[in-house]
């Protein structure tokens, strides 16, 4: 079947504050479990995109850099081939999609996946241990929490592996609805919740056929790159990074 | 040669079907602690079912820790059965006779065991059998360039020519304690024994089944650990993707597993007092294996830390920095090259030390300790994820619901050990009373001489 479409996004790093908007955004339109302080602490945050803070330099002339992270729907995709079940493969839109129900929770692909994209839910949602109960995710919770589930996205259980989907369910909104009215789908038309909610613009999605579209020109960007380029995944997610010619070149100290 | 005691078959017979024709209290009382240990494991599987993968250990850089790494090393155990009883049958080394059984049904249950790790490690364990291509109505196939689809191919397979094994060279035994036996028992062993009436076809089949048997396992026994090293080496994880993995676990398989079989036979020898069946001599000759294969090992073991240095990869290097000079992997670093090679080998070196059956008991565990060991320092650093995105870098403690999982599958794999010795005995009957008859006297040219000496 002939690729129609391959969404990707461009992540401006030069633009990026680490605000977390995009975060909290993802994790309410996802129906991601709220990960309480105990299980950050277990460091089994439940984020489908995550802000990773590095500092660069020494006190006082420190900079906090800021990478948001998220699935990258890699062409070549590492955690595809690993899975027993097929739970993960890739689509004729160029996601790489998870499927909930076929998933066994070996592992594997999270083990694979050098991104670190890809998170497990250790607990299950409300019924394993007293502090999950912060936050009951079904219809006897108290007002207002009876409706913060998102109607169109899954709840996952426990056992499961999953990841950004890059709001596989707003997609599947917008092309229904161009197909209804018999056009094809306007560039920028669809806007998973952390392009929708980033205040400086710095997340930018969109179809990479289409050369047109916003996503495809700052793809071409020359400030642009894609992490761990070196092993080949051929990720979906470009970053845009102007190099800082006052940088001091610092070694890692072990 | 002349360090045995002659025995009739009488003898023969009391000293290896004493314990199962007769139960002597402390039968009752190991079943009972073993068993309670075994709860105890059990009640950990139940809480994981109940809860999920919570009350472990593992986090979101390290997925995979204790329940792998006790996966990896059970599978590396049950490399014993078929290198003693395979390989040594095909050599026609004469001194495996007493051991054979013992390490093929050690085997077998060390097999079993691995097995059921990786399924309980599974976040939805109860859905294992996906991995199998079972369910047409789907049409959902298993995804076979995963290789937790090769990994239950080979361990099932293993375990299906290990079982038939241990039952085809049971035949004859099964047939002499049906004679023995009265009531329900004789049912029992009547049924197993398939008519066994000890006719000279019946030998003459049940030994070709054997050498039969002992081919065919052979490639098995190779592909097992090979396979269960893939599916580290396929990964694309730092340090685990090496194409030496396959030969390395294999070799490491076969160091930890005859060590093993030389710590069950102290036991047994201790135990059922089979003092004139498992002798120094089979202790000798095993020390002589091991030291062979713990070089082969080390060689091996040496050769992926070159190969992550080789490379020169910023990343392979990390972790190699990781393994051999932080805490705690360095410390365990040391600790696998002492007790995993060169303790134990320097003291094999001497004769004195292998005959010596406390010594070689103490420095057997000393090896599977290291041996363990060394399968956590294989897969836990690459996961820790120091070197990609470091803001992800963590460290994995494990939790005590791991290592309750850790010590009940010791205690089920001697359980069932113990449960198999009620039943069977663990030295063949018949191979004991066949190498008997092999060594009074055979033609050599115009020699007679002791058929044993073979060995």
């Amino acid at each position: 079947m002939a690729e129609e479409r391959k969404w990707g996004m461009v992540v401006d790093i030069d633009r990026c504050t680490g605000c977390q908007a995009c975060v909290i955004a993802c994790q309410t339109e996802n129906n991601i479990l709220m990960s309480s302080e105990d299980i950050v602490q277990q460091k089994r945050a439940m984020v489908w995109i995550r802000i990773e803070r590095y500092w660069e330099g020494e006190y006082p002339n420190i900079k906090a850099r800021f990478i948001p992270v998220l699935c990258q729907h890699c062409e070549n995709a590492p955690c595809e081939p690993v899975c027993p079940v097929y739970a993960t493969y890739h689509n004729n839109e160029g996601l790489n999609v998870q499927v909930y129900n076929r998933c066994v929770g070996t592992r594997y692909c999270a083990n694979n996946c050098p991104y670190h994209a890809r998170v497990f839910n250790y607990w299950e949602r409300h019924t394993a241990a007293p502090h999950m109960q912060v936050y009951p995710a079904d219809a006897r919770a108290a007002e207002p929490m009876n409706e913060y589930l998102n109607p169109d996205v899954t709840v996952r259980t426990k056992g499961l592996m999953e990841k950004c989907t890059f709001c596989l369910q707003r997609i599947r909104r917008v092309s229904r609805q161009a197909t209804v009215e018999g056009r094809a789908i306007a560039d920028g038309e669809v806007q998973p919740a952390c392009v929708q909610s980033c205040p400086t613009g710095a997340l930018v999605f969109g179809d990479l056929r289409d050369a047109r579209s916003q996503v495809s020109k700052l793809a071409g960007d020359q400030r642009a790159y894609h992490l761990l380029e070196d092993l080949g995944t051929r990720p979906a997610v470009t970053y845009l990074k102007k190099v800082d010619p006052n940088a001091r070149a610092t070694s890692p100290s072990h | 040669m002349q360090e045995r005691r002659v025995l009739n078959e009488a003898q023969i017979n009391q000293g290896l079907l004493g314990f199962v024709l007769k139960t002597p209290g402390w039968f009752w009382v190991a079943a009972l602690v073993l068993a309670t240990v075994v709860a105890g494991m059990l009640t950990s599987i139940v809480v994981m079912i109940v809860f999920g993968l919570g009350p472990t250990g593992l986090n979101r850089p390290v997925f995979w820790g204790f329940m792998i790494v006790n996966f990896v090393f059970w599978v590396g155990i049950s490399h014993a059965g078929v290198m003693i009883s395979s390989i040594l049958r095909l050599c026609q080394a004469e001194w495996r006779r007493p051991v054979t059984r013992a390490a093929e049904v050690l085997t077998v249950f060390s097999l079993a065991t691995a097995a059921s790790f990786p399924l309980i490690h599974m976040g939805r364990m109860w859905r294992f059998y996906w991995v199998f291509p079972f369910d047409f109505d789907r049409m959902i196939w298993p995804n076979v360039r995963s290789p937790l689809i090769w990994d239950p191919s080979a361990i099932f397979t293993y375990l299906t020519g290990a079982s038939l094994f241990v039952y085809m060279a049971l035949l004859p035994d099964l047939g002499i304690l049906r004679d023995r036996t009265t009531g329900w028992r004789h049912t029992f062993y009547s049924i197993l024994s398939l008519g066994w009436r000890g006719n000279p076809r019946q030998f003459k089949l049940q030994f070709l089944l054997g050498v039969l048997l002992s081919g065919l396992i052979l490639p098995v026994f190779v592909s097992v650990h090979s396979i269960v090293s893939w599916d580290f080496a396929v990964s694309l994880v730092p340090a685990w993707h090496a194409t030496v993995f396959a030969p390395y676990f294999v070799i490491g398989a076969v160091h930890s597993g005859v060590s093993a079989v030389v710590t069950m036979m102290a036991i047994l020898r201790w135990a059922f007092k089979w003092e004139d069946f498992i002798r120094p001599e089979h202790f000798d000759a095993l020390g002589r294996l091991l030291i062979a294969v713990a070089t082969t090992w080390l060689y091996f073991f040496m050769l992926d830390v070159w190969f992550g240095i080789f490379g020169g990869e910023s990343r392979e290097l990390s972790v190699m920095e990781q393994r051999i000079f932080e805490w705690p992997w360095g410390l365990m670093f040391l600790i696998i090259l002492t007790l995993g090679y060169i303790v134990p080998v320097s003291a094999w070196l001497f004769r004195a030390v292998r005959r010596n059956i406390g010594l070689m008991f103490v420095l057997s565990i000393l090896v599977n300790v290291s041996m363990w060991m060394e399968r956590l320092w294989l897969i836990v650093p690459g996961l820790q994820n120091k070197e990609r995105l470091p803001f992800n870098w963590n460290l994995y403690i494990p939790s005590a619901l791991e290592i309750m999982l850790v010590i009940g599958s010791f205690t089920l794999v001697m359980l069932g050990l113990l449960i198999f010795s009620k039943l069977f005995p663990l030295i063949p009957v018949w191979e004991q009373k066949e190498g008997q008859l092999l060594r009074e006297e055979i033609q050599i040219g115009r020699r007679r001489v002791p058929a044993i000496i073979r060995e």
